[in-house]
């Protein structure tokens, strides 16, 4: 069986969705399976039309969020929803939508992105992960 | 992008940032066949260690690494 990274991403800012894409372009680049869990603000990021156009970036960097963002244009570096549309691609990524968060938000599957895979309970979640190798929160 | 070389393939991921020259490999060596080398050009860091090191761990040979004046060049020989 392949190793397997889980990650919850509970922001929903650019900034914290980037490392969760490059961290599963890399976890499959190595073989490895990735689950992600989409909860609270991670999963506000998810709603259909968020992915791509979602500007949001974390308040605590404001001085040098736009000039990051500004070079990162620049450099035509994938976004963050590409990369991570490129890893599900390649390798078995699965991502998952917080069943409570979408209670609590009043929505169903049909309102998100259709890249996440299914809706999950935390005990589900929680109990896959404890197999795997790496866990990460962002 | 994908041009054709001499013999072999080469995929010019310059530009790209880590971990892409990697992934640009990693989808070239799936399309080759088994013998085949591949040649993946990156002016990203990561790559000088992340490709040798991917390369070992799937099990392929690196024929090479050539520095360029801005980049480095990685020859990869698909060995299974």
């Amino acid at each position: 069986m392949p190793n397997r990274m889980s990650m919850i991403v509970f922001s929903g800012t650019v900034d914290k969705l980037y490392p969760a894409a490059i961290m599963a372009s890399g976890a499959v680049a190595m073989g490895m399976d990735v689950d992600i869990f989409l909860t609270f603000y991670g999963l506000d990021a998810f709603r259909k039309g968020q992915p791509q156009t979602n500007q949001k970036m974390d308040v605590n960097y404001a001085e040098i969020a736009p000039m990051l963002a500004k070079l990162m244009r620049e450099k035509n570096v994938p976004s963050w929803y590409d990369m991570l549309l490129k890893a599900k691609e390649m390798g078995n990524v699965r991502v998952h939508a917080c069943a409570m968060t979408l209670d609590l938000m009043g929505m169903t599957k049909e309102h998100l992105d259709p890249i996440i895979d299914d809706v999950v309970g935390v005990g589900e979640f929680v109990s896959n992960a404890k197999d795997g190798e790496i866990t990460l929160f962002l | 992008m994908v041009a054709a070389a001499q013999e072999h393939m080469i995929l010019d991921a310059r530009g790209s940032f880590c971990p892409g020259p990697l992934m640009e490999l990693i989808r070239g060596i799936k399309q080759a066949k088994v013998g085949e080398v591949i040649e993946v050009w990156s002016s990203d860091q990561g790559s000088r260690k992340d490709i040798p090191f991917w390369v070992q761990k799937a099990g392929h040979e690196l024929v090479g690494v050539v520095d360029e004046p801005g980049y480095a060049r990685f020859v990869v020989k698909k060995l299974r």
